[in-house]
């Protein structure tokens, strides 16, 4: 199991978290002009790495705040929280 | 003793062919074997960056089955199934396919709603498929606690009879030794790192083994295709997310259907030998690291225990991973791509074995024509853009 690193209450088991999937992923300033490839991207086309990956977890058992972490998607080892 | 016959040989890299396949799973092996058998292309590789089959195809719980919600997906996995009822004659090669059909079960209204229906459209499309009250259910898996007690009771299941499984390794090594005899190079070792270009077309690939030509370019790399496309400059829906199984010790045969549950997220079969071989849902995070963790087998674990109370006693033998590509809806991408003259097959995430032959068949036919067969059509990329999406999570989403 994932020792993931709330930065408000420590490093705590992945059971007490959702995965919120990629990090920065900005919503779109002006939805109403956006056209139908920039919605796919906005939406479905999000980076999927094999290396560091910023991405976010939501501590459902804890604090209840999202935050953002950047992980290995292969060794799965959190950067240390700056 | 002598060792046995070797089933296809292991060729050095020409310098260039007229396809080269990415990936030697399950798809890669039986879409060389079609694009050879269907089209008289022999002038195929397949490219390998580890063994013959040693990525999902060799890791996955071999449930096969055609019972999909939507006409599209319907479509293309009964065309597989059909494949598969004639596949070890075909192949002349014993897969050990055996129809012991596939239960899905229902915990609660929704999910009963969700069956019936799911029944009634697999019946206008040809698929077989029965709604089972909990005492058919009962009668057909004597060991399942139907006890309306529990917490997720079976209220009931959907059932197709010709559903089941296969050996996984045998399929592969059938699609190999055929692909082979047919000409097809088969290359292990080989790790395609990046592409050669010429304008807007791809016209060869650079790999461990040094630079290979291809008039065409076939991507078939199930968890790792993000990245063969990031380095081609495009995005695809994926996610790659590890996927767990499990066996346990070898048993006296006392499963001989196999039993899946969205709702309380577990699915089981006897393998031949007699192991029982369990699975789940994908672990939540982005994952390239063929591990995931404890706690989802341990809740897999817990469910299965509930419904049959007497897997109780079986000790696990072992447990292991690979990596799935997820898409949104659940349903593959095959097609075209942004690139010209190369090929995707992939976002089959949970269940792509079951489509190995269809998967196989329809995307050889969509490289030799350059355009895409009729039954990959609605699983083109642009859904994503246009959103005409095939949104088989009702069908799809544990599972397999
Ligand atoms: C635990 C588990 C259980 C599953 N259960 C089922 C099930 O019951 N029923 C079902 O239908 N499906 C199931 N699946 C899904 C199924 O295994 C996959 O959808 C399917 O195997 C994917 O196609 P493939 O066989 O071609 O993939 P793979 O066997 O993964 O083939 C892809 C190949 O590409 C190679 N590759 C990657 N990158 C490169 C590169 N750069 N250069 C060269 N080669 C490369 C990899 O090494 C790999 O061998 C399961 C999967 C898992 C992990
Ligand atoms: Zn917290």
């Amino acid at each position: 199991m994932l020792s993931v690193p709330c930065p408000w209450c420590g490093p705590r088991d992945e059971t007490e978290f959702r995965y919120g999937g990629q990090a920065h992923v900005a919503y779109p300033d002006d939805p109403a002009t956006l056209s139908d490839a920039e919605w796919a991207e906005y939406l479905f086309m999000h980076d999927n790495p094999k290396g560091w990956f910023a991405e976010r977890w939501f501590h459902t058992a804890g604090c209840r705040r999202w935050f953002d972490v950047v992980r290995h998607t292969v060794t799965y080892a959190f950067e240390a929280p700056r | 003793m002598t060792h046995p016959d070797f089933l296809w040989a292991d060729p050095s890299p020409k310098r260039g062919y007229d396809v080269v396949v990415i990936g030697a799973g399950g798809h890669g092996l039986a879409t060389a074997y079609y694009l050879a058998r269907n089209h008289g292309i022999t002038n195929v590789a397949v490219l390998e960056r580890g063994w013959l089959a040693g990525g999902n195809m060799a890791r996955n719980t071999t449930i096969i089955r055609s019972n999909y919600l939507w006409d599209a997906s319907a479509a293309i996995y009964e065309h597989s199934l059909k494949l598969w009822e004639g596949l070890s004659e075909e192949l002349d090669y014993d897969i050990l396919f055996s129809q012991r059909g596939v239960l899905n079960l229902a915990h609660s209204l929704p999910d009963v709603r969700e069956g019936v229906r799911r029944v009634n459209a697999n019946r206008l499309n040809g698929v077989d498929a029965e709604w089972l009250t909990p005492a058919e259910v009962k009668k057909l898996v004597p060991i399942i606690n139907t006890s309306q007690e529990l917490r997720y009771p079976v209220l009931g299941a959907t059932f197709q009879p010709r559903a089941g499984i296969a050996k996984h390794d045998y399929v592969a090594w059938a699609f190999a030794r055929a692909a082979h005899r047919l000409g097809v190079h088969l290359i292990q070792n080989c790790e395609v790192t990046g592409f050669l270009r010429d304008g807007d077309r791809v016209t060869g690939v650079e790999t461990s083994r040094g630079t290979i030509e291809a008039a065409r370019v076939a991507l078939c790399a199930a968890g790792h295709t993000s990245v063969l496309a990031a380095s081609l400059g495009f995005r695809l829906p994926l996610a790659s997310h590890p996927l767990q199984a499990l066996v346990s010790e070898l048993l006296e045969q006392v499963l001989d259907t196999v039993v899946m549950s969205n709702a309380i997220h577990v699915y089981v079969s006897q393998a031949h030998k007699g192991e029982l071989v369990m699975g789940a849902g994908v672990d939540a995070y982005n994952g390239y690291g063929q591990r995931g963790s404890f706690h989802v087998i341990e809740s897999q674990m817990a469910a299965a225990v509930e419904l049959f109370p007497i897997f109780a006693r079986a000790h696990v033998l072992r447990t292991w991973a690979g990596i799935v590509d997820v898409s949104p809806d659940a349903s593959p991408v095959l097609g075209l791509t942004p690139v010209e003259d190369v090929f995707v097959n992939c976002g089959w995430g949970t269940g792509g074995f079951k489509a190995t032959p269809g998967a196989g068949w329809v995307y050889a036919d969509t490289i030799a024509h350059g355009r895409p067969h009729p039954l990959a059509a609605p699983f083109a990329l642009d859904r994503f853009t246009t959103g005409a999406l095939v949104d088989e999570h009702g069908a799809a989403a544990v599972a397999h």
